[in-house]
């Protein structure tokens, strides 16, 4: 089988729109016969046109674009009735475009942008009614150092019957800024759309570019921005264990999983300045070669790392009173992360078994290998694991590469770039610690940027977490939101 | 128990006895200017800086909008900038956020001695996020790990801005963001202090163009310390706060 990089540009001339309905009935189709919407999305064109683009995968096979073209205002038959997990996507449509899916169940805002700006009071929140029912709401601003949202827990007594997320809070014009700046000049911001996500944001960003300039970058280059991925989501799933434990107040774990995290993240910096990874990965390779000395540097701190992490995580997982807290609480289950389109972390927790690494491993990982990480029960337990399984495959992962000697990763350069080609549509994609990080860029005639779509795995995954707090208690939402730790920022852009 | 036992052996002590004195291996911190002459009609740094935080004749950078990205060292042909391992960067006064060759490190902090007679043995801080991209929420967050422990010197972050002596602003303040930041200000009883930390917070930095935010309310109440970075180094934050306060940190 052939092994496809996560990242796919085509001429925007081979992708004839249909109308607007026969795109639909298309994209229906395709779902129906079992293949997975990555994204749908569309950009004005500068009239009242609207050009939508849906982007679909079968299995682990090549990418596949369904093109259409409707007016501003046009509906269309939502998808959402017979496929779910389109939703999100549809909701976003109709809130940059004005397209219309009809019979959409819960057209709402997703994140108050354009005209809807500060008219977060105007949400229409779902409502509850009934004898001992009551809502309870929490946000924007939350208890601990966190980015803002607001949450409606929607209850009968102590049991949560659903809870709505109203996002938005955090929209900053991302997509239009972008825009706005010459194309090889977006890093610094591109790294700050979702901060903690900086690599994989950067490396999506730098392979859409060299795809679009006709580029390929040495393979030095690559698994260099393989190390510094994976140092991102060790760093980052340590955050989310140090939630996780400081939540049931296991202060132990806690404290001790986050001195581990500052371990990786100053190596980071010893690498390339920035605890985050900032600046490291540019158009055309990196700006950070990883010399023999910083290889050794970097084995000697993930050993030291390896040893005391496995210690914590026995100590955390032989822990009967951390056991029982997590088992059980906010399940969702392998169907209903199917259905909804559940992404990253939180699916595989679930049994879905989704990783870009392994579903479009393309040169660097058909190379190195990543053996993909599952959990089936899909509570907070489940996730809980997860988040160990994945920093200890990225732990074998980086000690292979840069323990090879055949590979030489000290002069990964950059290569110059010239100018994108014209009229050509680019989607690339990396596997983030949260999931897929996916970005598209089109060109226009004269080789500058169209429109560029940002989408963080955060987007469908919050959905998720309002599933996974059915039937539990509003004291179980700080399990459920750090089991999932998903991203504000990168859902508001 | 044994288990526990082992993870505190291997824990040590991880706490950095003083701040004042760190010096963070490889961060790319305070720029450093060079006294060489600019080829003449040379740009290149002002092309390669993403946020327009470089000013010519004579060069000087702008912390306030910096995100210490390192774009324009390599850019420029005369290697006229760098960057040192320096994290204090800290500033009370907006317009002294700026280095340049004749200048080449700011000013230090200047104890405030209403605040420190105030504030000096306890600060307690509400943080709010308005726009921020997670990067200086978690280095805020890091505060109060072992590593930086700013707990020792007196200064929490509070749940309630109730509880709270200041705010610690991140993210350049979204329009959607801008009404509840005021409303958690306006919670908090006086007297108190505002503290911006990272590029986005002083200056809107990256999203500066946006018509996304709204920069108001830092219209209305001036910051009493700058922190800059993207996001910036816990210690920066610390020494800043030590600093404006007067507090010893050994």
């Amino acid at each position: 089988m052939d092994a496809f990089e996560p990242c796919l540009s085509v001429p925007s001339a081979e992708l004839a729109p249909l109308t607007l309905q026969a795109w639909a009935r298309a994209c229906g189709e395709a779902l129906a016969a079992g293949a997975r919407m990555l994204t749908l999305f569309g950009r004005a064109d500068g009239g009242d046109r609207v050009i939508t683009t849906a982007v679909l995968q079968v299995g682990a096979g090549p990418l596949h674009l369904l093109r259409g073209l409707g007016r501003r205002g046009e509906s269309f038959p939502s998808l959402t009735l017979a496929h779910p997990a389109v939703q999100m996507f549809e909701r976003e449509l109709w809130e940059q475009t004005g397209l219309v899916p009809s019979a959409h169940p819960w057209l709402k805002p997703v994140r108050f942008e354009g005209q809807r700006q500060q008219q977060m009071d105007s949400y229409p929140f779902f409502a509850v009614r009934g004898q001992q029912v009551h809502e309870v709401g929490v946000g924007p601003i939350h208890a601990s150092v966190i980015e803002p949202g607001h949450f409606r827990f929607m209850c009968h007594g102590e049991q949560v019957h659903h809870l709505e997320i109203q996002l938005g809070y955090q929209h900053r014009g991302v997509e239009a800024l972008l825009l706005r700046r010459p194309p090889l000049a977006l890093s610094s911001l591109v790294e700050s759309i979702a901060g903690d996500s900086s690599i994989a944001y950067a490396w999506a960003y730098c392979a859409a570019v060299e795809a679009l300039a006709g580029v390929t970058v040495s393979p030095a280059a690559d698994t260099v921005r393989g190390v510094a991925l994976e140092l991102e989501r060790v760093a980052m799933h340590l955050v989310g264990l140090t939630g996780l434990a400081t939540d049931i107040a296991f202060l132990q774990g806690g404290a001790t999983y986050g001195r581990l995290r500052t371990a990786i993240i100053n190596a980071t910096m010893r690498v390339c300045g920035s605890r985050f990874g900032r600046g490291w990965l540019r158009p055309g390779g990196v700006r950070f070669g990883l010399s023999p000395a910083l290889r050794q540097d970097l084995l000697g701190t993930l050993d030291a790392f390896a040893k005391h992490l496995a210690e914590v995580n026995g100590l955390m997982l032989g822990a009967r009173s951390v056991r029982t807290r997590f088992e059980g609480i906010g399940s969702v289950s392998q169907q209903a992360a199917e259905d909804i389109g559940l992404q990253g972390l939180p699916a595989r927790a679930s049994g879905v078994a989704l990783d870009l690494r392994c579903s479009l491993p393309g040169r660097l990982y058909t190379q190195h290998p990543v053996a993909m990480q599952l959990e089936q029960a899909g509570d907070c337990w489940a996730r809980l694991k997860l988040r160990m399984a994945e920093i200890d495959e990225s732990l074998r992962w980086l000690r292979r590469v840069l323990q090879a000697p055949e590979l030489e990763l000290g002069d990964a350069g950059l290569v110059p770039l010239g100018p994108l080609a014209p009229n050509q549509l680019c989607v690339s994609m990396r596997e983030g610690f949260r999931g897929p990080v996916l970005q598209s860029l089109e060109t226009g005639p004269d080789g500058r940027l169209l429109h560029y779509k940002v989408q963080d795995p955060s987007l469908l995954n919050w959905f998720g977490l309002g599933l996974a707090l059915r039937n539990n208690e509003i004291s179980d939402f700080p399990l459920c939101n750090k089991s999932f730790d998903l991203s504000y920022c990168g859902n508001d852009l | 128990m044994f288990k526990s036992i082992q993870v505190r052996r291997s824990q040590g002590s991880q706490f950095i006895p003083d701040p004042r004195q760190a010096s963070p291996a490889g961060f790319r911190g305070r720029p450093l200017i060079g006294a060489a002459a600019c080829a003449t009609g040379c740009s290149a740094c002002l092309a390669a800086c993403p946020t327009r935080a470089i000013a010519l004749d004579p060069v000087a950078i702008d912390l306030g909008r910096c995100v210490l990205c390192g774009d324009c060292e390599p850019a420029c042909p005369s290697a006229k900038l760098s960057f040192t391992n320096d994290v204090r960067m800290a500033a009370t006064d907006r317009h002294a956020l700026s280095v340049s060759a004749q200048r080449p490190e700011l000013d230090p902090v200047r104890v405030n001695a209403a605040l420190r007679q105030r504030f000096g043995r306890s600060l307690k801080l509400r943080s709010v996020s308005a726009g921020g991209c997670n990067g200086c929420e978690l280095e805020v967050n890091a505060l109060s790990n072992v590593n930086f422990d700013i707990g020792r010197y007196g200064i929490d972050i509070v749940a309630s801005p109730r509880h709270a002596d200041g705010l610690v602003l991140t993210g350049p303040i979204t329009r959607n963001m801008a009404q509840a930041l005021q409303l958690c200000w306006d919670g908090m009883p006086d007297p108190k202090l505002v503290i911006a930390v990272g590029a986005c917070a002083i200056s809107g930095s990256p999203f500066e163009d946006s018509t996304a935010i709204d920069r108001e309310f830092l219209g209305r109440f001036a910051p009493s310390l700058y922190v800059p970075g993207c996001p910036p180094h816990p210690l920066s934050f610390v020494c800043g706060v030590l600093d404006l306060l007067g507090i010893p940190s050994a």
